[in-house]
């Protein structure tokens, strides 16, 4: 069946080991450093090849990518990285994370809400189809929800537009919008007939029917 | 990071994480470029203050105060800030209730999208692979993992958080405890009743 069964943990603990604490710690304090954004480094870790990703814990993607994130941005060189020896001065980041910032970072977060000046395309209630599109780079749209028929439940405002952003293209906001699936669309033959599944869906993922 | 003729290389890399990672921040700290006590405070953070506790709270006030609970139907975020907790994965909230009639339940097939500020960090499960895939397809026998039946009427609707809302499950408020205030209701509130992967607890079950 699959990944076989969900294996839930009675009173799992935060962290399992000590390194997922530094792991953590080392992802949000380089992501403080500004040179890249939310969307890329979901993109990274997406682009780490399947059979790695899928046997990697979770914090061993985040260490994975964020190896790739500093490299591509000059912070960190292969050598190093495999060394763990300084060998280059390497680019300066924006910001460097002190203690004393981290409270206020943390409450801070990173909102990615958008004013657009367009008028939403649908409305609730509207009757549309995700587009069947596969794009080898980053998207939002959940591969098994496109092409499918579904329903606008609500237009949740306009944010940060990930394909774009992801690649550095500009943070192109588009309006949001909850879609809804009955199961028997995106399942068919033998699914729950109670169930229905919803995705938050960019403006520009969806189609008129 | 490193490409396909260097597969052994980077398997062995990666095979002792606990020396990977601790390699990594020596590095990273060598170059100035980060602050280990920085580190530190960010694991404090969510080892001992955002925690499921702070989001059975907002459930427990939603239970006892009909006005709240409609302030976090309409603007969840707002509602939520109200009881101080904002920030990092939590700055567009959306609360969604179950009803007698209908079970939510949250998953993020894309990669481990969680309300960090009401619920902490993600349990091991939520970013899996077995749960990000049979969710959205068989919610009924991963529920059935986690010990729950729900009626075969019940209809389930599964949030897959595609996008940068965060969603909160509101369960629903176990009968005959009309006289118990906010704390103790929120000693009710497990967190995965708040993914939709749980129930609240009864009286029984709690103590």
């Amino acid at each position: 069946m699959g990944f076989g069964p969900v294996a839930p943990e009675k009173d799992e603990p935060v962290f399992h080991a000590d390194w997922e604490k530094r792991a953590l710690g080392l992802t949000l304090s380089c992501g403080a450093f500004g040179a890249w954004n939310i969307d890329e480094s979901r993109h990274v870790r997406e682009s780490i090849p399947p059979a790695d990703y899928l046997s990697a814990s979770y914090y061993e993607i985040w260490i994975r990518a964020l190896d790739t994130l500093l490299e591509r941005h000059g912070f960190a060189t292969r050598d190093e990285l495999r060394s763990g020896k300084s060998l280059t001065q390497g680019a300066v980041p924006m910001c460097i994370l002190k203690a004393e910032m981290v409270a206020g970072m943390l409450a801070r977060g990173g909102p990615c809400d958008r004013p657009v000046h367009v008028e939403p395309q649908f409305a609730a209630g509207d009757r549309v189809k995700t587009r069947n599109s596969h794009p080898e780079s980053h998207t939002r749209l959940p591969r098994y929800a496109r092409g499918k028929l579904g329903r606008i439940e609500a237009v949740q405002g306009s944010f940060v537009f990930p394909d774009d952003n992801a690649h550095g293209n500009g943070e192109n906001p588009q309006w949001v919008y909850t879609v809804v699936f009955d199961a028997a669309e995106i399942w068919g033959d033998g699914c729950d007939p109670t169930l229905t599944v919803s995705v938050d869906a960019w403006e520009s993922y969806l189609e008129h029917l | 990071m490193f490409d396909h003729s260097h597969d052994h290389d980077h398997d062995n890399h990666y095979s002792d994480m606990q020396a990977r990672v601790r390699a990594l921040e020596t590095l990273l700290t060598e170059k100035g470029l980060i602050d280990p006590a920085a580190i530190d405070a960010i694991v404090e953070t969510y080892e001992t203050r955002v925690g499921p506790r702070n989001g059975a709270r907002v459930v427990a006030k939603a239970w006892a105060n009909p006005d709240f609970a409609e302030w976090l139907r309409v603007d969840a975020t707002a509602a939520i800030a109200s009881l101080g907790y904002t920030g990092r994965q939590g700055e567009h909230m959306r609360a969604v209730f179950n009803t007698p009639d209908t079970h939510n339940m949250v998953v993020c097939t894309l990669c481990s999208c969680y309300p960090w500020a009401v619920l902490g960090l993600p349990p091991v499960w939520y970013k899996a692979p077995a749960y990000r895939s049979r969710a959205v397809i068989n919610p009924r026998a991963v529920l059935a993992e986690f010990g729950v039946t729900l009626s075969p009427e019940t209809q389930i609707r599964v949030w897959d958080s595609t996008a940068e809302l965060r969603y909160l499950v509101v369960p629903e408020r176990p009968a005959g405890m009309d006289d118990l205030g906010e704390e103790a209701l929120a000693g009710l509130v497990t967190r995965d009743s708040m993914i939709g992967t749980g129930l609240a607890l009864a009286p029984r079950t709690a103590s």
